[in-house]
């Protein structure tokens, strides 16, 4: 059911990004299938009653959640960022070449 | 049992993304978009995940600047009306259901929730510390056993932000 939700937040950026004729809504779209991707990865490696995956001295035996999937969504998050700020930076310059965000707007070529 | 706090945690990003997605205006989708961002950083922290959860957090007050700063600088502040509308929208509604029927039946085949197959990364729980003298597991895998990924990382980032100033620069370019 977990990952159904998860999956159910993916199929609302997805719809976003399908419907929507402005330009920033469409990066919305983008970042709000990002959050849900991440959720997912780190609800896969999820083990109930387990904790974080921080060796204490003198805890005994204890169980920790996957640390893999961790290390990856940490990647995944920056990367997230960096082509956050190229898709806006896109979109701004495009913003000044035709001054509207309206994609049935951007279609004629201009030098 | 920290299921009830996740599955209402999920539930706040739902409907947050849905009135970031069908707000009027955009600046109220930004910070729906917070909202969501913020929760997923709460959730992570319910799962056991403190590093990622601060990452989430550094990495959303980033996001929310540069959208802010996108929306600022148009005029039409309003989302976008356009026509065949409602033909649109039934097809994407279609396409997503059946969408999620698929992944329904797909999501039935992993795991369940809680209980982790974790094949490859017992090892690294078992050997990080020993091998690598990192007390933080997570920093061990980052930065010893998978270490080309966050080179190729390092790779990204410096590329999508030399695109970035590329493309933001003004030096150049016809003044019109």
């Amino acid at each position: 059911m977990m990952f159904f939700l998860c999956f159910v937040l993916f199929l609302i950026g997805l719809y976003c990004v399908l419907i929507k004729k402005n330009l920033l809504k469409i990066v919305m779209g983008i970042v709000i299938m990002e959050y849900s991707v991440n959720l997912f990865l780190i609800t896969v490696g999820y083990k109930a009653g387990a904790v974080a995956p921080i060796v204490t001295e003198g805890a005994g035996k204890v169980s920790f959640v996957d640390p893999l999937p961790q290390a990856l969504v940490i990647t995944a998050i920056v990367i997230g960022i960096a082509t956050l700020a190229l898709i806006v930076a896109l979109c701004m310059r495009v913003y000044d070449r035709y001054k509207t965000f309206d994609i049935t707007k951007i279609r004629r070529l201009r030098g | 049992m920290p299921e009830i706090e996740l599955y209402l945690l999920i539930t706040l990003m739902i409907v947050g993304a849905l009135v970031a997605v069908h707000t009027r205006y955009l600046i109220s989708a930004v910070i729906s978009l917070a909202v969501v961002g913020m929760a997923l950083a709460v959730a992570f922290l319910y799962m056991q995940a403190p590093d990622i959860a601060i990452t989430q957090i550094v990495v959303e007050v980033l996001a929310l600047v540069i959208l802010i700063i996108a929306v600022s600088i148009g005029k039409e502040v309003v989302d976008i009306k356009g026509k065949w509308e409602t033909l649109t929208i039934g097809v994407t509604v279609l396409f997503v259901v059946i969408f999620a029927i698929f992944a329904y039946r797909a999501l039935a085949d992993l795991p369940p929730f809680g209980s982790p197959l974790m094949t490859v990364s017992q090892r690294y729980v078992e050997e990080g510390l020993k091998q690598t003298g990192s007390a933080n597991l997570v920093t061990s895998i980052l930065l010893d056993f998978r270490a080309y990924d966050t080179l190729g990382e390092a790779t990204i980032l410096f590329t999508a932000i030399l695109g970035a100033f590329a493309v933001l620069r003004n030096i150049g370019r016809k003044a019109k």
